[in-house]
């Protein structure tokens, strides 16, 4: 709801605030996308010799598109485990009381806040205790233990929007609680699994700092963007970077859409209570 | 000192004084896209009255209030309070002030800086803000939780303390958008009772929407009926209740009988039935109270209408009961009686042909 | 109403994972962080607080950490300074075209970090856009030298990613506040900016705690940005334990680090967690 009519002439700056705030936070997208059509390739203004040839290059480069196939793979492993444990977690949080429960939750929500790179190192001294070889599978497990907390956040407040009655109901008429877990819990949920698993798979495919620490004989996508970027600037950095850009675009698109024909319209993740 | 009933008969037994005009609303209209909820109202508020806006959801009753107040603008018409354009204002440049159907008390703020809130913003000085809580606080009855934060009391305590706070910054005109909806049936007939006499002390005038016709007959010097955004009725309780203007009116307060009848010559005939009226020929609407139909008893009187039928149900309501009783002919009438656990056979029932009010059709059914 | 069975098939593989998986790694890196290593690039068991004895010895470290908070306060005060003004415009200004400027402000989020580090860096390089384009309208002669390898950098970039994350949960607190307090206000003869000091703002203050904690927090800990955009005079404290990981070979050192990172973020989460709980109404 909005201030009334007779409030609203006020702040002339507060617009202006927001379209600058818009303009910063798009500025360097805009301008990935733009350089990357730059004949003269990086820097330099104004942009001149529009060519696809960096678009071009990327296309035969074998090495990117084994890195996003690995990133792909590593990124659907990741949302499995998250969810798979994410999801009870959050039931756990909504409705079971242990000793340890407020420890737990703390826990749980850690990694999210946490720098990544101590998540990262962390396990990594674990996998080197128990002799266990980096590669694939321990970025999987990485991304996975830093990513349950997007799942339990998510699913959490789902739950809230839960009403507990649907359950009891269910359970009266007969059905035993895992029939009603699948019957009625999780299909009521489903907004936020898919709004997690979406959110997940994005920060999969972009995480860096635990994947640094875990990374085997195969690279992320991210982690070859990054190798290349110690080398240099090359343009075709650009040209992958807005077709990351595309693809997160559709990916949100697509996310919004399902929510509008669901018929939500609260979209404030709620994040640490 | 008379009790408080004594109080509140006296007040709603004595004409209302001809009293000047607080609050003049002229020829107010207001849609939501196309949807029309406000169609030309036109009414005023008399120094310390009480005037309840009574109607159903969707009458545009809590429109008119948020007009009032400044939270909606109305699409044409004028408020003018003291002669002056009071819908030019902003809200916060108005002497007016509400309680708000939820209460909307502050919960950063304690009992006693939700009260002082309007007097800190207006700068007063802190021994006037001070002596000014202090007596609000204590004409609501809420002084032992002044260092209280709204969550910790309870909805009727919200409610007196949203009062106090409305109250303390002495508008000259207090609105109360269903301030009572949310308490339970004891608790609420209790604080219509106090919102009467409150209103009575401080002598302010009251605008009170409700959608209850109880609530509004008790409490009101006065009542406007509205009904689909326009002004269906204003008139005292018992002016509204005894002689509405309408079936809607009827039916909306209290419960009545609507008898279709066809005068002709002066007589009105419903069915069987026929009595003398000063009506125009033609098709017409009377209006025939419940209370007002009784047991015959000996000879038929002169000026009364005699009929006979068989009780159909009967709903206990404690002291009386409402009858439903088959007349023949289609006829069935609601009879008000004091309550008896044998009704057999046939009654012979009548009315007096005064109490058939005649009423203007509204265009709806019952 | 949930059986034992219920509750316990609820909690216990949550609770194994993160036992297996945050709580068994953390407590190894507690355990490195006293142990060191020798000259021939082996863990040596022994315990012993030589560690920590180094990190406040060697000026470097906590020069380093110092730097990296003020830079992380420097991105803290300006994520607030962006953020909650945009929150309140969405919240209370927009109307219809609320939802849409929400997923605008969200949107950057989802694309790559890496990608809009590196942007800033051609973006702010001295043959970077913003040179040339300052050289074309002959503002400048020379390409200007801080804007890129310099804490300026740092700070520009960590703001643009960490804005949007200290907006969420601006933007949800705004939202939570019944419209009916801002009628009541004016009502009560508060004028519209009078509101805002003494209702919403008071209000809001638990979002602003959080988007504070996050955007410190996550500024503190991150090593990408001064890695790409920092040069020598942006190191931040990340960067010395990932070298410490990587070519200059000392675990136990840099798990000291972190196991220090670790404890000044929690201890910053109980903080912020408490101040919250103050100045919530609920």
């Amino acid at each position: 709801m909005e201030l009334p009519v007779s409030v609203e002439r006020q702040s002339r700056w507060l617009p202006l605030h927001t379209l600058a705030v818009f303009c910063f936070l798009y500025l360097p997208i805009v301008t990935l996308i733009v350089y990357s059509f730059n004949g003269q390739g990086v820097g330099g203004f104004p942009p001149r010799d529009l060519t696809l040839s960096w678009y071009r290059m990327l296309f035969v480069d074998d090495a990117i598109w084994q890195s996003v196939l690995n990133s792909i793979s590593v990124a659907f492993a990741a949302v499995v485990i998250a969810l798979a444990f994410g999801i009870p977690a959050a039931l756990a949080l909504d409705r079971a009381n242990f000793p340890g429960k407020a420890v737990f939750r703390r826990l749980v929500l850690l990694p999210l806040i946490l720098p990544g790179i101590i998540t990262g190192l962390s396990l990594l001294m674990l996998f080197r205790e128990v002799d266990v070889k980096l590669s694939l599978a321990t970025i999987i497990l990485g991304h996975g233990t830093a990513l349950i907390s997007v799942a339990t956040t998510e699913v959490f407040a789902g739950l809230q929007k839960l009403d507990r009655a649907q359950e009891e109901a269910s359970l009266d008429l007969g059905a035993n609680y895992w029939q009603t877990f699948w019957r009625i819990t999780i299909p009521n949920l489903r907004l936020s699994i898919i709004g997690a698993a979406l959110l997940i798979f994005t920060l999969s495919m972009d995480e860096i700092a635990v994947s640094f620490f875990l990374i085997g004989r195969d690279n992320t996508l991210p982690l070859e963007i990054w190798g290349r970027l110690r080398r240099g600037i090359t343009p075709e950095i650009n040209a992958i970077s807005s077709i990351i850009f595309v693809f997160s675009l559709a990916v949100i698109v697509i996310w919004y859409r399902l929510r509008e024909r669901k018929g939500q319209t609260e979209v404030a993740p709620e994040l640490v209570q | 000192m008379g009790s408080l009933a004594d109080k509140l008969t006296a007040s709603q037994n004595s004409a209302m004084s001809p009293a000047a005009t607080l609050l003049d609303v002229c020829n107010i209209a207001k849609s939501f896209g196309r949807n029309p909820v406000l169609k030309d109202i036109s009414l005023q508020v008399a120094e310390g009255e009480f005037l309840t806006i009574l109607g159903e959801s969707g009458s545009g009753k809590t429109t008119l209030l948020r007009i009032i107040a400044g939270f909606e603008s109305a699409d044409s018409g004028e408020i003018l309070m003291g002669g002056e354009r009071l819908d030019r204002l902003p809200p916060f440049h108005r002497r007016v002030n509400t309680v708000f159907q939820s209460y909307a008390l502050f919960p950063h703020l304690t009992v006693e800086q939700n009260v002082s809130y309007g007097l800190r913003v207006a700068k007063l000085s802190r021994q006037e803000i001070a002596a000014r809580v202090e007596q609000a606080l204590k004409m609501v009855k809420m002084t032992a939780f002044a260092q209280s934060k709204p969550t910790k009391i309870s909805g009727g305590q919200q409610q007196r303390v949203a009062l106090a706070r409305a109250l303390v910054n002495r508008p000259r005109l207090l609105l109360l958008d269903e301030p009572l909806s949310a308490l339970d049936a004891n608790l609420r007939r209790q604080m219509q009772v106090e919102l009467k006499s409150l209103q009575r002390e401080v002598g302010i005038s009251f605008v009170f929407v409700t959608h209850d016709q109880e609530e509004a007959m008790v409490m009101s010097d006065r009542i406007a009926l509205l009904r689909h955004g326009a002004l269906e009725q204003i008139a005292s309780p018992r002016e509204i209740y005894g002689r509405p203007a309408t079936a809607y009116t009827a039916q909306f307060i209290g419960h009545t009988n609507l008898l279709r009848a066809n005068v002709k010559g002066g007589i009105a005939h419903c069915g069987s039935l026929s009595w003398p009226v000063s009506v125009s020929d033609g098709p017409a609407l009377f209006s025939l109270r419940p209370e007002n139909v009784r047991m015959a008893a000996g000879e038929r009187r002169t000026d009364f209408v005699r009929l006979k039928g068989r009780v159909l149900h009967q709903a206990f309501h404690g002291a009386t009961e409402l009858l439903q009783v088959d007349c023949g002919d289609g006829l069935q009438i609601s009879m008000r009686s004091a309550s008896r656990n044998d009704w057999q056979g046939e009654l012979e029932l009548d009315f007096a042909c005064a109490d058939a009010i005649p009423v203007r059709d509204s265009g709806e059914k019952a | 109403m949930f059986s034992r069975a219920y509750r316990a098939a609820i909690s216990v593989p949550p609770l194994l994972w993160v036992a297996i998986f945050l709580v068994v790694p953390y407590f190894l890196l507690f355990c490195y962080s006293f142990w060191s290593v020798s000259s021939t690039q082996q863990i040596v068991h022994t315990w012993g607080l030589q560690n920590y004895r180094e990190l406040l010895r060697v000026n470097v470290y906590l020069q380093t950490l110092f730097r990296s908070m003020w830079i992380a306060a420097r991105v803290m005060i300006f994520s607030l300074l962006l953020g909650y003004p945009l929150a309140y415009y969405l919240s209370f200004h927009a109307g219809k075209h609320k939802d849409m400027l929400y997923q605008m402000v969200i949107i950057p989020l989802w694309v790559s970090y890496l990608v809009r580090a590196y942007a800033w860096k051609t973006i702010l390089g001295s043959e970077g856009v913003l040179n040339t384009l300052l050289q074309y309208l002959h503002l400048t002669q020379h390409p200007l030298d801080f804007l890129l390898y310099s804490p300026f950098a740092v700070v520009l970039t960590l703001t643009h990613i960490y804005t949007p994350f200290a907006f969420l949960p601006i933007y949800a607190s705004l939202e939570h506040i019944p419209r009916n307090l801002i009628e009541a206000s004016h009502d009560l003869g508060a004028s519209p900016s009078q509101t805002f000091w003494r209702v919403i703002l008071p209000l809001s203050i638990p979002g602003v705690l959080a988007g504070a904690t996050f955007a410190f927090v996550l500024s503190l800990g991150d090593f990408l940005a001064p890695l790409l955009l920092g040069g020598p005079s942006g190191v931040m404290i990340s960067n010395i334990v990932v070298s410490l990981f990587g070519a200059a070979y000392d675990w136990p050192l840099g798990a000291a680090i972190s196991f220090c990172m670790l404890g000044l973020v929690v201890a910053l989460l109980f903080l912020s967690e408490n101040l919250e709980k103050k100045w919530s109404f609920r």
